[in-house]
């Protein structure tokens, strides 16, 4: 019979049926961090117990680490404990850390492909939902709870019950200014912030096809902002390039045959799915947030809704409430909207391809007097590759602080943190009340060419006028 | 390791109205800089509740009548956005024993079902009704009902619904799955040898 990618992964990972009708589910590469694992590891040891596969275990720390202190002690002493915790869990439980000491560290999210961990037709877990991230190599993969943390470190598995599946194509080839970003932003947009919930997300068609590695994990590492847990696409000729000469990759005769592994995973041609939905891709446009949550989304050429225009009473109240919290004019144009601080960075849009690409747009010119630009690179070896092209330089010379890898304004468990009410333009993924470190603050959601663009005009700008990108 | 047998939850209720109650807003990030959950109740909804000078806001749960409410009702979405644990160990330790909403976000429902806290779904006119009768008389007995799968108060009894396997751990009392994936282990490694990179 004619299966998906997931149902084959489900099949080949499961152990075995739980008493609630769950199946226990073999998690083949655990990936862990310093926010959601003391716990697990406190619990683990109450049980009197150790990882039980501490090879298929691996660390880095990002939520906490500050972008501009590079020595240890840390200013905050919470962020140092949980750093302390982190490297004497791992060094007790022989497990892998990529400290900074390593050269390695970084956002979790970048750190497993970019070591060659994340591997097609295996299963990852993860404490931080935008695991979906790494569904990009054809894996299936998992945000977990603390609970399940120590469920996997324990016994390398968890329980689970199988998802549905949402085949979601998009077709065509997206018009000059509109990238990955857009796509996904569409995508929660037209599918609703829960449209997911229940379902594994399968990103197919010829635009996802025609995709980068690093565009694809942009995509699926959104795919819990519109409730699917898991996102994926199918492994190609893609996957194995990107994943050929990687530190974890396998090499020689276990290269081919893993590569021949990786293809019989991909979901059959008859494959059935519980839905199928089609987009066009010449019908994105670069696409902002304007709300406060990630389905709250406009085309840079649409008007801010007004409650008048909402299509329920869910739909006005949930206008009333973004727009107060805001304090966007309904009815206005979201081009023109004035900006504080410029983001670029997270697992959503911290490679680097979105560096170089926001590097050659900005080369020559300068951020707007009183914005506050910053750029994260995800991981040190993000920051090496930039720096070796000397994007580091244009950035800065542009106006943008060059900082160090880490999760940084995203959720502000660190240092980075709006101030008051200011307005981000940000390349991260989420856009909650409060989420970038101000219990006022506002997040606006956009691509990385799209925060650049903001950045040096100091208002939400469509970057195909700043930066004169032809519009065929 | 014996789990208590959880068939129903009887307390009085607090309605927190709203949709797309996102985690972030549950317990916001800079709280969870602790290598423990202890505490975490009292960052229950900090930023909604509190002024930054620590003065209360506007908030149901800052209102004296709903002191010692156990269940928490809500609307549709519920628990939306991060993976964290924090949530509902956040919403636990405040002194919550269930949530009752028209929805759940994914990861949310499974957190709070391992933690023995369980979230049931309503219609949001049945979940109105029990907010009516709450907020007329904080003091009303509300009690969920996991085997018959509604909810009685004030006189009045309304359906819910609850994904059967999580019914079915609550009600057995096997709602933290961990003894039962440890007895696994044969079956894990016979699993675990058939795929070429677990033993990468």
């Amino acid at each position: 019979m004619a299966k998906s990618l997931f149902q084959k992964v489900w099949d080949s990972h499961s152990v075995r049926k739980l008493a609630n009708g769950q199946t226990q589910l073999l998690i083949g590469t655990h990936l862990i961090h310093e926010v959601t694992s003391p716990q697990a590891f406190g619990m683990l040891r109450d049980l009197g117990l150790k990882v039980a596969y501490p090879h298929r275990t691996f660390a880095t720390v990002d939520h906490i680490v500050p972008t501009d202190q590079f020595v240890e002690p840390y200013a905050d002493p919470l962020a140092q404990a949980m750093m302390d915790e982190l490297r004497k869990n791992c060094a007790d439980n022989n497990v892998t850390f990529f400290d900074r000491a390593s050269g390695k560290q970084g956002v979790v999210h970048i750190v497993g492909p970019e070591q060659g961990i994340t591997q097609p037709g295996t299963t990852i877990a993860c404490g931080d939902s935008h695991t979906s991230t790494h569904g990009a190599f054809g894996a299936i993969a998992f945000g977990i709870g603390t609970s399940q943390v120590r469920d996997v470190l324990a016994t390398q598995t968890m329980a689970l019950g199988a998802l549905k599946v949402r085949r979601i194509e998009v077709s065509g080839k997206l018009p000059p200014g509109v990238y990955a970003k857009d796509v996904i932003l569409h995508i929660i947009r037209q599918l609703g912030v829960n449209g997911g919930t229940g379902f594994a997300y399968e990103y197919a068609g010829s635009t996802i096809d025609g995709f980068s590695m690093e565009e694809r994990m942009t995509v699926c590492n959104m795919s819990i902002e519109g409730g699917a847990r898991v996102g994926y696409v199918n492994p190609d000729e893609t996957t194995f390039a990107y994943l050929k000469g990687r530190p974890y990759s396998p090499t020689g005769a276990a290269w081919d045959a893993a590569v021949a592994n990786w293809k019989s995973y991909a979901s059959d041609a008859g494959a059935v799915y519980d839905d199928v939905v089609k987009l066009d891709a010449a019908s994105i446009a670069p696409t902002v947030t304007w709300g406060i949550n990630p389905a709250q989304g406009i085309s840079i050429l649409e008007n801010i809704p007004s409650p008048e225009t909402a299509t329920s009473a869910d739909d006005k109240a949930g206008i009333i409430e973004a727009l107060e919290y805001m304090k966007l004019p309904a009815g206005a144009p979201i081009k023109g909207t004035k900006i504080d601080v410029a983001f670029l960075g997270s697992c959503t849009n911290g490679r680097l391809s979105d560096f170089q690409e926001v590097a050659k747009f900005v080369k020559g010119r300068k951020v707007a007097p009183g914005v506050k630009a910053i750029a994260v690179p995800g991981s040190q070896i993000v920051a090496l590759q930039c720096e070796k092209l000397g994007i580091d330089k244009i950035l800065a010379d542009a106006g943008f602080e060059w900082r160090a890898a880490g999760c940084s304004m995203c959720l502000a468990m660190n240092p980075d943190k709006l101030v008051g009410d200011q307005l981000c333009a940000s390349s991260s993924n989420r856009n909650f009340k409060g989420r970038q470190g101000s219990t006022t603050g506002r997040t606006v959601l956009m691509s990385p060419v799209m925060v650049a663009a903001a950045a040096v005009t100091g208002y939400i700008a469509d970057a195909r006028e700043v930066f004169s990108v032809a519009n065929n | 390791m014996a789990l208590a047998k959880i068939t129903s939850v009887t307390g009085r209720a607090v309605n927190v109205p709203g949709n797309d109650i996102d985690t972030d807003r549950i317990i916001p990030a800079r709280f969870m800089k602790c290598v423990t959950f202890d505490g975490l109740g009292e960052f229950l909804f900090n930023d909604v509740r509190k002024q930054l000078d620590g003065t209360l806001k506007e908030h149901p749960l800052n209102e004296a009548r709903f002191t010692g409410a156990t269940i928490l009702l809500s609307g549709a979405n519920f628990g939306c956005g991060s993976s964290r644990e924090h949530a509902p160990q956040a919403i636990a330790k405040y002194g919550f024993k269930a949530v009752i909403a028209e929805n759940f976000a994914e990861i949310f429902f499974g957190n709070s079902t391992t933690l023995g806290m369980p979230c049931v779904t309503a219609s949001r006119e049945d979940i109105a009704k029990i907010a009516d009768a709450v907020n007329a008389n904080p003091q009303s007995e509300v009690v969920i009902d996991l085997v018959k799968l509604e909810v009685r108060f004030a006189g009045q009894s309304v359906k819910i619904a609850q994904r059967e396997s999580a019914r079915d751990s609550l009600v057995n009392g096997r709602w933290d799955a961990i003894g039962e994936l440890i007895d696994g282990k044969t079956d894990v490694q016979s699993t675990a040898g058939k795929l070429a990179y677990m033993s990468a």
